[in-house]
């Protein structure tokens, strides 16, 4: 019989998961289980400067490699910092397995000093929720929440361990499995057929790939798809990555901030293949405009986002990979010449505009010089605002999981921690977080965490000293009436960093900014590097919210 | 006709896992969508490892997203869909009086 409190139970199965870094942060209610971390020889302990940032981090190693990671956090303000990360991992699929200490059983339901409910609290943010009322339970519950997090449509399991339960021994005979994803379902085999006879007879389709492409790794299928059937591709701000952007049948991403080809080209398509997307309203704008002349065809893991916002026609329920593998056989292979010579108009005639591409101290051209330093093993994350959509139109990401980006959610502050991650989980890779001024203020404390762990984390921090979207917001819809989104003072950031222990320079003061670029970019370690934006530059085009996506403003 | 009836309405019948949280993941379901559940049972079943929960709602055009949603629950074991004259809510009705 083995016999071994449930902190050590639990160190035991997250070993024998796989798990090798947990972020986290202690406190009275799950100093137990650190006491058990603490003789761990596999599991690392990064310590984060607060729990919202150690959920952010877990989601940075959980993005890039695909597989359930873990964060911990005491009871009380603990658990409630780590909420909005496990928002995040819900609305952008995200597999979490999230470790919260709690009060103890008898103390639950007392207003104990750091209770909240934890469990009520989570219920509607996470994929499922655990409450371990008994020490016995964590040999089923632990592998339950990695099979959870990691099946079907991926998402964030928190598991809520009173300290006594962490503190209980038990005997046992045998470890149970670790827990695996299950088999997504056989997708229905005259769906398949149904959606390939679509494909066939459109004259003007257009693929829509979602995030669910990257998350069952059907990246390379779905290019496949399109190359054998000359299907252009369009992808939503998670899938960015799965087509190089400077492949012909690139579209680039859709919706509220896409190049107006893009849009326009969803204008004219007569069938869409949604694969693994979900309609989010930043992609379709006006629903009801959205892809006006075309029929659907709507792949997706989760049943319940077929016919969600748009009917379809063919909706198929399984894995991305499973079903294009289907597909691919039964799709014609054809040039479709005239539908892609009238994308090459529309891409000549409405294409994305740039100014000062190749300035390096405006925005386009800074990310762009970052790029011609970097080459395609390198993995950009951002923050949350006009850097991230600048990025997101600009940067030439060419590969899948290398692209980190609070979606769903839109979290300002995620842009640090995540990439940290990244970086954890991904150490010989250079890692480029991208980030603004409004969005390093939210979790500007991971800077220490980024120094500590000497993580390879490059910040480029496009600083216009306020809140640009807001901004750009209240000069196109709220007449110019620009409040509380333009800071008073100035920060200077190259001196905070150095005070956390990071390299920092100012590209303002730089005589060689490229040189500048090359050198930090090349040398490893943490560093950042401050650049001002002017604040009067928008992201152009943008469809206003609530408009249909033909209606774009600028670009 | 009574006050049960009088609006379309449909009973789901769900199978659950009988533990304190359940009756929370259903009904944060609905009320996070503002769907209104008109009328709620809950018995525990096969010796208390499972409940079976009846909801009484109307019916709107969101319910079919509403029955797959509670069907993504890991604590639901299955869902059945009923006409409002099932007679689970018919004779609770009496007790109302």
């Amino acid at each position: 019989m083995l016999k071994m409190t449930g902190a050590q139970i639990i160190v035991r199965l997250l070993e024998r998961q796989g798990v090798r870094t947990i972020a986290g942060i202690p406190g009275g209610a799950i100093l137990p289980l650190y006491d058990a971390l603490s003789r761990s020889d596999v599991i690392c302990h990064v310590l984060a400067g607060q729990e919202q940032g150690a959920g952010f981090i877990a989601h940075g190693m959980a993005r890039v490699s695909g597989k359930p990671m873990v964060c911990f956090a005491s009871s009380g303000p603990g658990a409630t910092n780590l909420l909005t990360a496990i928002a995040d991992a819900k609305l952008d699929s995200i597999p979490l397995v999230c470790i919260t200490g709690q009060v103890p059983l008898p103390m639950i339901g007392t207003d104990a000093f750091q209770e909240v409910d934890t469990y009520g609290l989570t219920i509607p943010i996470t994929k499922h929720n655990f409450l371990v009322r008994d020490a016995a339970e964590l040999l089923k519950i632990i592998p339950a929440a990695f099979r959870i997090a990691a099946s079907g449509r991926p998402g964030p399991v928190l598991v809520d361990v009173p300290k006594d339960v962490q503190s209980q021994t038990i005997e046992f005979a045998t470890w149970p499995e670790p827990g695996k994803p299950v088999d997504p379902p056989a997708p229905d085999a005259e769906a398949i057929s149904a959606a390939a006879r679509l494909i066939n007879g459109a004259e003007r389709p257009i693929l829509y790939v979602g995030g669910g492409v990257i998350h069952s790794e059907a990246a390379a299928l779905a290019t496949m798809l399109a190359e054998k059937a000359s299907l252009p591709m369009t992808m939503t701000l998670m899938a960015l990555g799965v087509l190089p952007t400077d492949h012909p049948l690139s579209l680039g991403m859709l919706g509220m901030h896409a190049a107006r080809y893009t849009n326009l080209a969803l204008e004219e398509c007569d069938l869409l293949i949604a694969l693994g997307a979900r309609f989010d309203d930043r992609a379709t704008g006006k629903v009801a405009l959205f892809c006006p002349n075309a029929k659907i065809v709507h792949v997706d893991i989760d049943a319940s986002e077929l016919d969600k916002i748009k009917t379809a026609h063919v909706g198929i329920v399984g894995d991305v990979r499973g079903v294009v593998e289907a597909l691919l056989p039964q799709v014609w292979s054809t040039p479709r010449t005239d539908w892609l010579a009238r994308i090459g108009t529309l891409k000549q005639t409405h294409p994305l505009r740039m100014p000062n591409a190749n300035d390096p101290r405006s925005h386009y051209g800074l990310i762009l010089a970052v790029a011609r330093q970097l080459d395609d093993n390198a993995i950009i994350a951002t923050d949350v605002g006009q850097h991230q959509m600048w990025v997101a139109q600009a940067y030439p990401l060419r590969a899948p999981r290398r692209w980190i980006t609070s979606g769903g959610l839109g979290t300002m502050g995620f842009g640090l921690p995540a990439a940290i991650g990244a970086a954890l989980a991904e150490p010989s890779r250079t890692v480029v977080c991208f980030t603004g001024d409004g969005s390093l203020r939210m979790n500007i404390q991971e800077l220490a965490t980024a120094a500590e762990e000497r993580a390879n984390v490059k910040i480029i921090l496009m600083n216009n000293n306020s809140l640009g979207l807001v901004h750009q917001q209240q000069e196109l819809f709220y007449g110019k009436r620009v409040y509380a989104s333009k800071y008073r003072t100035h920060v200077d950031f190259v001196k905070i960093a150095q005070g956390f222990g990071i390299r920092a320079w100012d590209l303002d003061l730089a005589v060689d900014p490229i040189g500048l670029l090359a050198h930090e970019l090349a040398e490893p370690g943490p560093c950042l590097i401050h650049a001002s934006i002017d604040v009067r530059e928008n992201v152009y085009p943008m469809v206003p919210p609530g408009a249909a996506n033909k209606e774009m403003i600028g670009g | 006709m009574n006050a049960i009836t009088t609006e379309a309405r449909t009973v789901l019948e769900l199978r659950v896992n009988n533990h304190p949280g359940v009756m929370s993941h259903v009904c944060s379901l609905f009320s996070r969508r503002v769907y209104n559940v008109e009328g709620i049972l809950c018995m525990p079943v096969a010796e208390g490892r499972e409940s079976r929960i009846w909801l009484l709602v109307n019916e709107d055009e969101r319910l079919e997203q509403m029955v797959n949603q509670v069907r993504k629950l890991e604590d639901v074991l299955d869902v059945r869909r009923h006409h409002a004259d099932h007679e689970v809510f018919e004779r609770l009705e009496e007790l109302f009086r």
